[in-house]
């Protein structure tokens, strides 16, 4: 096997005096599915802030397409092709959703198998999301909650990244929105952006995933296919029920 | 006066609003963008207005008139993008005390500089050519450069306008004015955005200043003028809001023209009322009505918690022995200094300043540091202390001993009335409203000849006999010093102290465990106002005279200076800073031309070097986890 895309070695991280990350090992390779699953708390959004540099006090060594990123600064990490949909959203409430995407937007890219990318424009977003193209002139503010998820993604592929950090896209939006999530996650995977997605709605997590992390108290306790902690009774329990 | 004299003074106004636009919206962009309170933005429009006079001097005609003004802003800007590379950037996670200090650092710098480069005389500048007749308007004379003004103030609005809706860069700003963070995760190099918005918004300053140039000279006194205007128009119309700024500049700018054009009234019970006086107060009203109506200002939003904040203070503790023996042995030694230096001697008149300045420092931390209000007017009740004590000696022929001791009063009160408004605000409104505050009681001052004396102050303020001796006042003043440091100690560590505390640290948590927050603000404003109020009258019957300048905004910025030079998290800080500060201004004021820029550089340094003060700085250094103070 080729070298990961992105490769997480022995990361630690801190707020003040707290410690949330033990040395955490991780890896996504291209066009894969990953999920971070794990209970609240157990520090999967700070993996992902962690890796896109908005952590001051981390450590351990990031690689991402074979560059050391550990000391980036987060817009040279975006830059680099790594995404990042947070899980607050953070949308710009006060643009338009087209402003919203614009901010996103960087330049093409030569794709992982070496021919130029198809970039990303808001029409070709707005086919994978269709409640976004109506809204275009709308204070993004004003949007649903579902629908400024969708923008958090979509603005997140304006930079046509190689790999996203898709940060619990499911939390708090309506059934029917985490089925197109869903559906939009494979539509992605099959134009070859791989997805560290994390989680805590395993049939969500299931449906799309190939392999899985699941952390507890800022360490990984379990990894392995999907297919595996499925059926793994004993893991679910221990690891992810409340 | 006739109406058509009134629509001249409004056509005036229009023009005045203006520049104040152009000044203020630099202001504004800056803010929202960097939450930086830039104070040295009206050293930016002073430095418009010298090198516009430099440029006009070398290009004529009116192309070269206007591509002077062009390239003043160029050259502001060009500034402003160095500022920013240099100084900001290293400084934008330091609690925004810091970066007030540091701003307010450059304007020293800056006056110095230009008073280097141009000299202290007022520079008269050229009138625009091919504008420089006037027109005829109703009948009276209207000046054809200020219609100009008046077309240029609204097409400025309208191309930054455009530059915010309709490119990228203005998309990235906006976007950046709410979530920063956000916009570097997106690939976007926030550095070179914030350069940019501060090299755009310094260039529209350098604009205002050279635009203002035929109207005013260019004189070294402009910054502060100008940084107050500024804050107003920003504050009225909202922190980060272009049109709120347009509307609050025309607002104020037609309010002054307004007091000017109405001239001076009798009144039907006699005596007459001057409304061009009420200029300088004026705006400073509005302001602090705006605020109280609409906290945010005209157009603005309320305040989002602002997401990259500066880590939370270390809790306060009781001295500790080492301390304690310091500041024992440090008294023993000043109560032995008379002896040992000589009842004439020039170090008691300092130590008397210092210990006035340790009072008057002492109680702005008191409201500063644990009370979290930053307070940009503290001079106001140092000047009402003074006022009170001066006005009731000489003009109630109150004996000395009362009046001093109603000098404590007139800080309360002084106090007790602003308090009440300041406290509904936090953040860089309260500073800006206590600022406000601060203005209108030295415009009051200044201009109420009658009572005040105007700009001749109060003479012949002295003490009583028996206290009249250097070495007997020194005593009075150092047992009021201590005292007022230990009252303020011990409160801190009393309940109410908690309280204050807890109020600083989260109001919601406070509110929610049943603290009444803005009544244990207001409070703490009262108690730091009494003891202001007291370091009023020992420097009022210290020097035998008053004057204005007591209560001017140079003072309130000396007391922040004392304070974040000590440290703002520790007790003796402004003690230690109070000292250290009046040390250094008397011995550099005394020797060297440029002590301001001097003391901007030493400022800067500290800002850059010691974010934590002198007495946090060595704390540090010895290793010290807890804070003692």
């Amino acid at each position: 096997m080729s070298e990961p895309l992105l490769s997480v070695r022995g990361l630690e991280a801190r707020y003040g005096a707290a410690q949330i990350l033990f040395g955490l090992d991780l890896e996504l390779n291209a066009g894969e599915v990953v999920a971070l699953m794990g209970r609240n708390g157990a520090g999967k959004s700070t993996t992902m802030k962690s890796i896109m540099g908005l952590v001051d006090r981390r450590q351990g060594r990031i690689t991402f397409r074979g560059r050391d990123i550990s000391h980036a600064r987060p817009h040279e990490i975006a830059r680099a092709g790594l995404g990042y949909a947070p899980e607050d959203r953070r949308i710009f409430s006060d643009l338009t959703v087209m402003e919203n995407l614009e901010v996103g937007r960087q330049p093409p890219r030569i794709g992982l198998d070496g021919a130029p990318m198809t970039p990303w424009t808001p029409d070709r977003l707005f086919a994978l999301f269709p409640n976004l193209a109506e809204a275009g002139d709308r204070a993004a503010g004003r949007m649903s909650g579902g629908e400024q998820q969708m923008l958090t993604v979509a603005r997140t592929l304006m930079g046509n990244p190689y790999a996203i950090l898709l940060d619990e896209p499911s939390e708090g939006v309506a059934p029917i929105i985490v089925e197109q999530m869903a559906d939009m996650i494979l539509s992605l995977k099959k134009t070859g952006v791989a997805i560290l997605l994390s989680e805590q709605n395993l049939p969500f997590a299931a449906l799309v995933s190939d392999r899985v992390y699941v952390l507890e108290k800022g360490e990984i306790r379990y990894s392995g296919a999907m297919r595996a902690l499925e059926q793994d009774e004993e893991a679910r329990r221990l690891y992810l029920e409340v | 006066m006739s109406l058509s004299g009134i629509l001249v003074q409004m056509l005036n106004g229009l023009a005045s609003a203006s520049t104040l636009f152009l000044l203020a919206s630099g202001l504004s962009l800056i803010f929202g963008v960097t939450r930086i309170v830039n104070f040295a933005h009206g050293s930016l429009f002073m430095l418009g207005a010298y090198i516009a006079w430099s440029l006009t001097e070398r290009m004529s005609g009116a192309l070269g008139f206007w591509a002077a003004m062009g390239l003043s802003a160029l050259a502001v800007g060009a500034i402003g993008a160095a500022i920013e590379m240099l100084l900001l950037r290293r400084i934008y996670r330091a609690p925004e005390l810091f970066q007030l200090l540091a701003t307010f650092a450059l304007t020293l710098v800056v006056r110095d500089a230009v008073l280097g480069v141009w000299g202290s005389e007022d520079l008269l500048g050229p009138r625009a050519p091919g504008l420089s007749g006037s027109v005829e308007i109703l009948g009276r004379r209207f000046p054809q450069y200020d219609l100009a003004l008046i077309v240029i103030g609204p097409l400025v609005l309208a191309l930054v306008w455009l530059l915010l809706r309709r490119t990228r860069w203005g998309a990235l700003v906006r976007a950046a004015t709410q979530d920063r963070e956000m916009v570097g995760a997106l690939g976007v190099n926030q550095s070179l955005l914030f350069t940019s918005v501060f090299a755009l918004g310094a260039a529209l300053a350098g604009l205002g200043g050279a635009l203002q140039l035929p109207r005013e000279p260019a004189s070294a006194g402009l910054d502060l003028a100008a940084i107050g205007d500024a804050f107003v128009v920003v504050v009225v119309g909202g922190m980060g809001s272009l049109p709120g700024a347009f509307v609050a500049a025309l607002l104020i700018a037609e309010i002054k023209a307004l007091c000017i054009a109405l001239g001076t009234w009798s009144l039907p019970w006699g005596g007459t009322i001057s409304f061009p006086k009420f200029t300088l107060v004026a705006e400073f009203l509005v302001m602090a009505i705006v605020l109280v109506v609409r906290p945010w200002g005209l157009m603005g939003k309320p305040q989002a918690a602002v997401r990259t904040g500066a880590p939370p203070e270390t809790p306060l503790a009781p001295a500790d022995a080492t301390t304690r023996i310091i500041g024992f042995a440090t008294l023993g030694a000043l109560a032995a200094l008379p002896l040992i230096v000589g009842v004439g001697s020039y170090a008691l008149v300092l130590s008397i300043d210092i210990f006035i300045g340790v009072l008057f420092a002492v109680s702005l931390h008191f409201v500063m540091g644990p009370g979290g209000m930053h307070s940009f007017g503290h001079a106001a009740y140092f000047g009402l202390g003074a006022y009170a004590s001066g006005l009731l000696l000489k003009s109630a022929g109150l004996p000395m001993e009362l009046a001093l001791v109603m000098s404590i009063l007139g800080g309360a009160l002084g106090a007790f009335v602003f308090g009440w408004f300041c406290v509904r605000l936090s953040g860089v409104y309260f500073a800006m409203l206590t600022l406000a505050f601060g203005q209108i009681v030295w415009s009051v001052v200044f201009q109420w000849d009658e009572v005040t004396g105007g700009s001749n102050g109060v003479i012949g303020v002295w003490p009583a006999p028996w206290l009249a001796a250097k070495q007997t006042y020194y005593y009075l003043a150092l047992a009021c010093c201590v005292a007022g440091v230990l009252l303020l100690r011990r409160i801190l560590f009393s309940p109410f102290g908690y309280a204050l505390r807890a109020t600083r640290d989260s109001v919601l948590r406070s509110d929610a465990i049943g603290i009444d927050v803005q009544r244990i603000q207001w409070i703490a404003f009262i108690v730091a106002g009494a003891v202001c109020g007291l370091a009023g009258g020992l420097f009022a019957f210290s020097k035998g005279s008053i004057s204005p300048e007591t209560i001017s905004v140079g003072r309130s910025i000396d007391g922040l200076v004392m304070v974040l030079l000590g440290g703002v998290e520790t007790l003796s800080g402004p003690i230690v800073g109070a000292a250290a500060f009046l040390f250094l201004q008397d011995s550099i004021a005394r020797h060297i031309e440029y002590w301001r820029a001097m003391l901007g550089l030493l400022i800067l340094v500290l800002v850059l070097a010691f974010p934590d003060g002198i007495v946090g700085a060595v704390r540090k250094r010895l290793g010290k986890g807890s804070q003692q103070t």
